[in-house]
């Protein structure tokens, strides 16, 4: 029987780490800084490749993932600069320049690296409960998909950088007008945004194939988590990939794989449908 | 938004299309044209790169050794990036505007399918290079991979054998996954086995968690493993993680998808396949053709059986156009009715047979082991494309232009 409660735990850590892990860096840059960022994937994917390649150098994997997060932060912070910066009052059109940053990098990944890259394996370490084994690995990522909220929550709550980002976010004239500097603090929060699609990438990377076009398979779980969270990061992302974990695990438990995808989604049509500012609305107001 | 598209076409084409038509001017005669639709980008690049490659590789050898019937071949490639909307207008483009006197390619049965019907309108020749679910019955098409009593009819009865009579499916969500797991379902009902669980995923799904606890609660024997793409492929190493454990069956993991190569041992100890092609084959007319291959292009990973395949193909062409001594379809499937339409491939011999236009094939089962190493566990010999002629295809007599499958079968006249 504990057997059965464990594994309805491990399931429901293992798609919520996903769904979380694959949605925050997306939380920051299109829920709160509103940019439609269709390179997110991309990001991802870099940190994939980053990962791998450290760890292929010699590198330990640990050290090698929180590098690549890193590199993922700081060309965040580049494409803003170059790029994203030009398109804050005109977010038609930073879907459309972020959509061609994703094609160009994808193609560049595939004439550069080439098509495939040699996994390198998931960290040794599962453990049997009743007739179930599991990998260890899985609740590691749970564990960082937890630890990346409570992050969140220092950072955006208890931080001064935390409070002039939610200002300038807010109200930019009104925050530049007190004195922010409001140009540094999008870089920072994009690159934060990035920063953690590419840690996604690297914790994902030992446990899957690497192809350039691998960013597109946490495309559309990041995209739904975030547009039914709402505006907020910790009080819409959270819960709404609690609610969607919740969804697709039972779905996919009794009725597979397809089932799940399926319900998933329409669970999402029907939650915009009731709330269009998505769950932080809801949450926010009762909060006050 | 499309004209954007458009471009990055345009580029792609130039960038990777290929045109092998450097002695062109010479020949008196124009150059017969290759329509080549392969994906070297998107999800399925990995497999497709090397369909490009053999397609280049015979061309060039083709047209070194004085071309088909004197003429050159110019190889046109396009890339539809596994997209099968993109399939159908390369495809119109390939055969309307560009005129090629064949065709070739595809990847998935989604893709070949979605082609065939235009390929239909037409008389143009099309070569489909993969191995497959099987069952086309159309005379358009010259089907050059194995089907599934090359491959389910020998596997699935030698792993119930070694392994045991509970089998557990997963399978890609799309029409080969469907009427592969179905032909899995027929095979072990005749074996008086039993299907302890199917599950069928949708492309582009990598998480495989609860699928493998639904494995571990049905406990099957062994696995029956038909999921598809790079994002599926993840299962191997999830499952390897989770310490699963079981032994697996397949009819593309290994020698199509190279996974053993892609995975860090041991994620694909206990595979099982059967194949006509893989890169370990060590005879010597095939490490005469993985020399040739890798002196081209050193940077392949693995010369799998699409790859293999699509190389064939070429060279089955020009054996067809040779003895017909015509470009016309008709005059080549009257070659293909006299049962003699046969190359020496780098397996061996290779033959079309005149009523279902597949090729018969040299099988052999393999099985991979703890540190990736790929040992054949039986050789089966040459096994005929037999099902179709048997449930009544014949392709000499009557077009019928549709798929069958075990329970789609032809009606009886």
């Amino acid at each position: 029987m504990s057997a059965e409660v464990f594994s309805v735990f491990y399931q429901f850590a293992d798609v919520f780490a996903f769904l979380i892990l694959s949605a925050a860096g997306l939380a920051i840059v299109f829920g709160m800084m509103g940019v439609i960022n269709m390179a997110h994937g991309e990001f991802i994917m870099c940190g994939a490749y980053v990962t791998v390649g450290l760890v292929n150098l010699g590198v330990p994997l640990a050290i090698a993932q929180i590098l690549a997060a890193l590199t993922a932060g700081l060309i965040g912070v580049l494409v803003e600069f170059l790029v994203v910066r030009r398109f804050y009052k005109r977010p038609l059109d930073s879907l459309l320049a972020t959509w061609g940053l994703s094609l160009i990098v994808t193609q560049s990944m595939l004439l550069i690296v080439g098509s495939a890259v040699r996994g390198i394996g998931t960290p040794e370490g599962s453990f049997a409960i009743g007739g179930y084994t599991f990998s260890t690995y899985r609740l590691v990522l749970f564990a960082c998909a937890v630890a990346v909220l409570a992050g969140l929550y220092i950072i955006f709550m208890k931080t001064r950088f935390g409070v002039i980002s939610r200002a300038t976010m807010q109200n930019a004239a009104m925050a530049k007008a007190l004195g922010a500097r409001t140009g540094r603090i999008y870089a920072i929060s994009f690159g934060i945004g990035t920063g953690l699609a590419g840690l996604c990438g690297a914790l994902y990377a030992p446990t899957m194939t690497l192809i350039p076009t691998m960013g597109a398979t946490f495309v559309v779980e990041s995209f739904v988590t975030v547009v039914i969270g709402g505006a907020n990061v910790l009080l819409g992302t959270a819960p709404a990939a609690v609610l969607l974990a919740i969804i697709r695990m039972a779905l996919n438990a009794s009725y597979g794989q397809i089932i799940g995808q399926i319900g998933m989604l329409v669970a999402v049509i029907l939650i915009i449908r009731v709330l269009p500012e998505g769950l932080s609305s809801v949450l926010v107001r009762r909060g006050r | 938004m499309n004209s954007g598209r458009k471009l990055r076409m345009v580029l792609l084409g130039a960038m990777l299309g290929t045109v092998a038509g450097a002695s062109v001017g010479r020949a008196a005669e124009p150059p017969l044209k290759v329509g080549l639709l392969e994906d070297v980008s998107g999800d399925l690049a990995f497999m497709g790169m090397p369909k490009l490659h053999g397609s280049q590789l015979a061309v060039e050898e083709i047209n070194k050794s004085g071309g088909i019937l004197g003429r050159q071949i110019e190889l046109i490639h396009l890339d539809p990036q596994g997209d099968n909307a993109r399939y159908q207008e390369f495809g119109r483009r390939l055969l309307n505007r560009d005129k090629v006197d064949v065709l070739i390619g595809g990847i998935t049965s989604a893709s070949r399918e979605a082609l065939r019907p235009i390929v239909d309108r037409t008389s143009t020749p099309y070569f489909y290079t993969n191995q497959y679910e099987g069952g086309v019955c159309d005379a358009s098409m010259i089907s050059m991979g194995a089907v599934p009593e090359q491959q389910f009819s020998t596997l699935i009865p030698w792993m119930v054998e070694k392994f045991g009579k509970k089998v557990y499916v997963i399978a890609a969500d799309y029409n080969f996954g469907q009427i592969s797991a179905e032909w899995n379902r027929k095979i072990m009902k005749d074996l008086g086995g039993e299907v302890v669980g199917e599950e069928f995923i949708p492309l582009g799904v990598s998480q495989f968690a609860q699928t493998i606890q639904n494995i571990q609660k049905a406990k099957p024997d062994w696995l029956l493993t038909i999921n598809v793409g790079a994002a599926q492929d993840s299962f191997f190493e999830q499952a390897a993680a989770a310490n699963l454990n079981l032994p697996m069956g397949s009819s593309i993991k290994v020698m199509l998808g190279f996974e053993h190569k892609r995975f860090k041992p041991p994620a694909l100890n206990n595979m099982h396949a059967t194949a006509n092609w893989f890169e370990e084959i060590d005879t010597p007319e095939a490490t005469e053709f993985k020399k040739r291959w890798h002196a081209k292009f050193p940077d392949e990973l693995y010369i799998n059986d699409m790859g293999y395949n699509a190389y064939n193909a070429l060279y089955m062409y020009k054996a067809l156009v040779e003895k017909a001594k015509s470009i016309k379809l008709d005059d080549m499937r009257k070659v293909i009715a006299t049962g003699d339409a046969c190359i020496d491939a780098p397996e061996g011999k290779v033959c079309i047979d005149p009523k279902s236009q597949h090729t018969s094939h040299r099988m052999r089962l393999i099985s991979v082991g703890p540190k990736h190493e790929v040992k054949v566990e039986k050789d089966y010999g040459t096994i005929q494309p037999y099902w179709l002629s048997e449930i009544g295809c014949d392709l000499t007599k009557k077009n019928d232009k549709d798929q069958y499958t075990p329970s789609h079968l032809p009606k009886k006249s």
